[in-house]
């Protein structure tokens, strides 16, 4: 039986999706039997040149973390789709954008400024800023251009399958790496490695009614380890997240923050969760109201944490 | 000019280029390491709750989030004026300590070890992890489980195996049961000694080898340069908490600073051919890619942190670093490839701190957090990542909405050092008419490898654009607008 | 150069706002022409989801009218949109939506002038502040 073709990538990441692959600890061994490693820069000397050489859809899967940020990642991303049978965006950055799409809400420029002349700690009288070509006396080095979006691996490329997640938990990553193994695998275009339904249905607290007079930021309180943590005014984003972790962070006293992104059927996870919490609120009058919602001071970093690249607005608007 | 591209860098965390430029004689006239990644964290932060800050900047790198997770949470601590109590701080050193342990035994056994247990030459298909478990599959088990254990830990302490969710101003989320912190002790000890296990692995496989010993002795991979890490009271090594030490070349005190003081004596210079800035001494003052006592370049690694310190604070460990230093002639030691000796032995203090942790009966107490109450403004935590001293920096609103963000991480700190490294190895080991194998490729790669280089933490900051002229006429020619984009990326009119 | 004509997006609820601007079409009372009215049963029922994807896909201004408070339909309709809309709205404004594009405002059956002074006031201030910035 001729051994899997594997790839693996990291584009605008930070590597936790690699270690998340480690997660399924010694079945790495069981995978090492029925699997080769053709390119996975991580954990593997190949090269893009390597890569480039392949036939045509001659890795079977590509595992693909990390989200559009330059020409490099989507220069990559297009090589391996065509270089490869099953493409899968593995974790939420390839899937929908991730922490690094909340620049999504500024621009190169303004990250550019910040990054090299703001920062206290930059010393740059010159202004001088990395350039994508640039003549050194031995010759030409050249960087990839940084877009002013990200953008998911999905707008970029035909993805076959999703793993949400950041990272996605293990028990998920080898139910998905074994259904491959099988041949598995559900239609193209599935989110695979999670549930359907929302977090609530995975987690142990108890549920009563979901009522608040008044919302609180997680340093301000200590919650009551066994009750709904929305229904003790914390932000918990479980309601409008897809199940498949096991509602670790709710389990830890911390509220879900949504890295699992919107369950099934919900386009817009942001929208899913801020209007949500809008239906606990406790109060039918308009100056109670905005006193309530007063102290959700970062809707856009609480509601679209790790969805902004996949949600309807997509990015800010910047003059 | 003859070129070589390595691309992309491999077996470290994050993206990497290498450009080596060879004259017409073949050999090195330079050599580049070029940093293609960017996010932006110092920006996109901008807005964010400060308490969000633990969870949102440990994104910054998966591979050590438990690093940024604890830098911002002390930044966050410092922004509050809060302080969390001693059950709070020993779960979050227990935390750091298990990360310590699974994080080094990922770097020795998976990211670097395979060029020392398979050989640098060996074939990429089996320079790797899974070549080191077929060779050596007893260790292969070891390794595995001992990261399983270390990750086990931070789920119990932190909530979660990895981007851990538990860490907040003023404490933790939660604290520790007494069966929780007895299986903590059981695996504590089972860590103390698989770190015993890989000094003996160190010794047999790299130190036993005259080959490899006179690898990490080649002056090709040696530079004199200042060194920087972490100290407790006792000028012992810490990761969790301290001050900065700063050592000159000759191993001697040039500095030492508390956190809120890392402005006065680092800065970072900026090159067009790269992502990644290069802090350096502002008290020496940046001098280009050039070691020595009046070159600002400084290192910050595991074996920085010895160089700097008086000791280490576990007894296994600090016989390990008398040995080391024993056997290499005293310190400072300036071999860049002996940092991989100084990771083990971190890697025995990690696990027996967290021993000692484990026993404390503080550890399972009831008291894991301090709300606070001071209207929050300014704050720096710094800690030792793996990879290197760690600094967070924010200034927020009198509601705790971050307004500022200055990071300096890990990685970022050694920026100067590893591209020197790399162009020494590459001028050391190509030269005239010496054929240029993909193994000798390789042997540049492992001068970077030793720095454990976790690049997606190095680069948070970005990228400019080629300059460019827009006209826009109307339909009789006539001149409307006129758009140019400098060099710095921004438009005019 | 043509004057810029914003696009503004209209949820009207079907008891009160949307039979008040049918009342100010059939009373000729003048109302800018920009708005695009959708008719919904209840204010309640916009999801902030229809918001958004107004704005994605151009609309310069999106204008939420229900019941006023106390007269709703179906009771508590308009104070679900009351608590939903001001969280969006607070939301919109770090998208770089500047509030002067979204409203919700209250407009009863027989309120045909005040559907009329709402949708000019709002047509006349897009028309100063331009054109939404746009993504694709």
């Amino acid at each position: 039986m001729e051994k899997l073709r594997i790839a693996g990538y990291w584009a605008s990441s930070c590597g936790g999706c690699e270690i998340a692959t480690l997660e399924i600890g010694d079945k790495i061994l069981k995978l090492a039997e029925v699997a080769d490693i053709v390119f996975w820069p991580a954990l593997v000397d190949f090269k893009y040149h390597d890569v480039e050489q392949m036939a045509d859809k001659s890795i079977d899967v590509c595992l693909f973390n990390g989200a559009i940020r330059n020409s490099e990642n989507e220069h990559i991303g297009k090589l391996l789709r065509v270089k490869s049978k099953i493409m899968v965006a593995y974790g939420s950055c390839s899937y929908e954008g991730c922490i690094p799409a909340l620049a999504n809400l500024t621009n190169r420029e303004g990250i550019f400024d910040r990054v090299y002349i703001e920062t206290p700690s930059t010393d740059n009288s010159n202004n001088t800023f990395p350039q994508i070509s640039y003549q050194v006396p031995e010759g030409e080095l050249t960087l990839p251009e940084f877009y002013d979006t990200v953008k998911t691996l999905a707008q970029t490329v035909e993805v076959d399958y999703f793993m949400p997640g950041c990272p996605p938990v293990g028990k998920q990553t080898w139910a998905v790496l074994e259904a491959i193994i099988q041949g598995e695998l559900p239609p193209p275009g599935s989110v695979v490695g999670a549930g359907t339904r929302a977090l609530c249905e995975e987690c142990p607290r108890t549920k009563e009614e979901k009522k608040v007079k008044a919302f609180y930021r997680p340093h301000e309180i200590i919650p009551d380890p066994e009750k709904c943590l929305l229904e003790q005014g914390l932000l918990c984003a479980g309601v409008a997240t897809r199940e498949g972790c096991d509602a670790l962070c709710p389990r830890a006293n911390m509220p879900c923050t949504g890295c699992y992104g919107p369950p099934e059927g919900v386009i817009d996870q942001g929208a899913k969760f801020l209007s949500a919490v809008a239906s606990i609120i406790d109060s039918n009058d308009p100056g109670e109201i905005d006193k309530i919602i007063e102290s959700i001071r970062d809707p856009v970093g609480t509601f679209y944490r790790y969805s902004l690249a996949d949600s309807l607005l997509r990015r800010a608007r910047i003059k | 000019m003859k070129r070589i591209t390595i691309d992309p860098i491999t077996r470290l965390e994050g993206h990497g280029k290498i450009e080596i430029f060879l004259d017409d004689a073949g050999e090195v006239a330079n050599a580049y390491l070029q940093i293609p990644e960017l996010r932006g964290f110092e920006k996109f932060c901008e807005g964010r709750l400060v308490e969000d800050m633990p969870q949102i900047t440990e994104r910054i790198c998966g591979v050590c989030p438990e690093a940024h997770h604890m830098a911002s949470v002390k930044a966050a601590d410092d922004v509050f004026h809060v302080d969390p109590p001693p059950t709070a701080k020993k779960l979050r050193e227990l935390l750091y300590s298990a990360f310590y342990v699974a994080d080094h035994t990922t770097h020795f056994y998976i990211l670097s070890g395979p060029d020392f247990v398979m050989g640098p030459d060996a074939d990429p298909a089996v320079r790797n992890i899974l070549g080191v478990i077929a060779k050596v599959p007893d260790v292969g088990k070891e390794v595995i489980k001992t990261r399983e254990m270390g990750h086990e830990i931070i789920e119990m302490v932190g909530g979660r195996k990895i981007h851990p969710c538990g860490a907040l101003p003023g404490g933790m989320s939660h604290g520790l049961t007494e069966e929780q912190r007895q299986h903590i002790e059981e695996m504590a000890r089972s860590l103390v000694e698989f770190a015993k296990l890989t000094i003996k692995v160190l010794d047999d496989v790299v130190l036993a080898n005259k080959d490899y010993v006179d690898l990490i002795l080649n002056d090709s991979y040696i530079h004199r340069t200042y060194y920087m890490g972490l100290v407790d009271e006792n000028n012992k090594v810490n990761f969790y908490d301290g001050k900065v030490r700063v050592v000159d070349p000759e191993g001697k005190e040039f500095a030492k600073y508390a956190p809120r003081e890392y402005l006065e004596h680092v800065a970072e210079h900026v090159e067009p051919w790269t992502y990644l800035k290069f802090p350096y001494l502002k008290k020496v003052g940046w001098k280009g890619f050039t070691e020595g006592p009046e070159s600002g370049v400084y290192r910050a690694t595991p074996l920085s942190r010895l160089n700097v310190a008086d000791g280490m604070a576990t007894p296994l460990a600090q016989a390990e670093y008398e040995r080391m230093y024993t056997t290499l002639g005293g310190k400072p030691v300036h071999a860049t490839l002996a940092t991989h000796w100084a990771r083990v032995i971190e890697l025995l203090y990690a696990a027996e701190h967290l021993l000692e942790l484990s026993l404390d009966p503080d550890i399972t107490g009831p008291n894991y957090r301090t709300i606070p109450t001071a209207t929050p403004d300014e704050g720096v935590g710094i800690v030792e990542a793996p990879r290197g001293t760690l600094t967070h920096h924010y200034i927020t609103d009198e509601h705790g909405v971050v307004q500022k963000v200055n990071l300096i991480v890990g990685t970022t700190n050694n920026n100067a050092a590893i591209s020197m490294s790399i162009k020494k190895a590459a001028q050391g080991l190509i030269k005239g008419g010496k054929e240029i194998s993909e193994g000798l490729l390789n042997k540049i790669e492992m001068a970077f490898r030793a720095y454990d280089p976790c690049m997606a933490c190095a680069t948070h900051s970005l990228l400019g654009q080629m300059p460019l002229e827009v006209i826009i006429r109307d339909s009789h020619g006539e001149e409307i607008r006129r758009l140019s984009r400098g060099l710095h990326g921004r438009v005019t009119r | 150069m043509e004057e810029f004509e914003p696009k503004i997006v209209g949820f009207l609820c079907n008891w009160c706002s949307y039979r008040g601007a049918d009342l100010a079409g059939t009373s000729r009372i003048k109302s800018a022409p920009n708005v695009r009215s959708l008719r919904v049963m209840c204010s309640g029922r916009v999801d902030p989801t229809f918001v958004l994807k107004a704005f994605q896909l151009g609309a310069d201004g999106v204008l939420v009218l229900g019941c006023h408070p106390g007269d709703c339909h179906y009771k508590e309709g308009n104070y679900k949109a009351a608590r939903c809309m001001a969280l969006l709205k607070k939301m919109l404004a770090q998208f770089g939506i500047e509030e002067e594009r979204f409203l919700l405002e209250w407009v009863s059956a027989s309120e045909g002038g005040r559907f009329a002074s709402i949708v000019n006031d709002m047509t006349a201030k897009l028309k100063k502040l331009g054109p939404l910035a746009q993504h694709r």
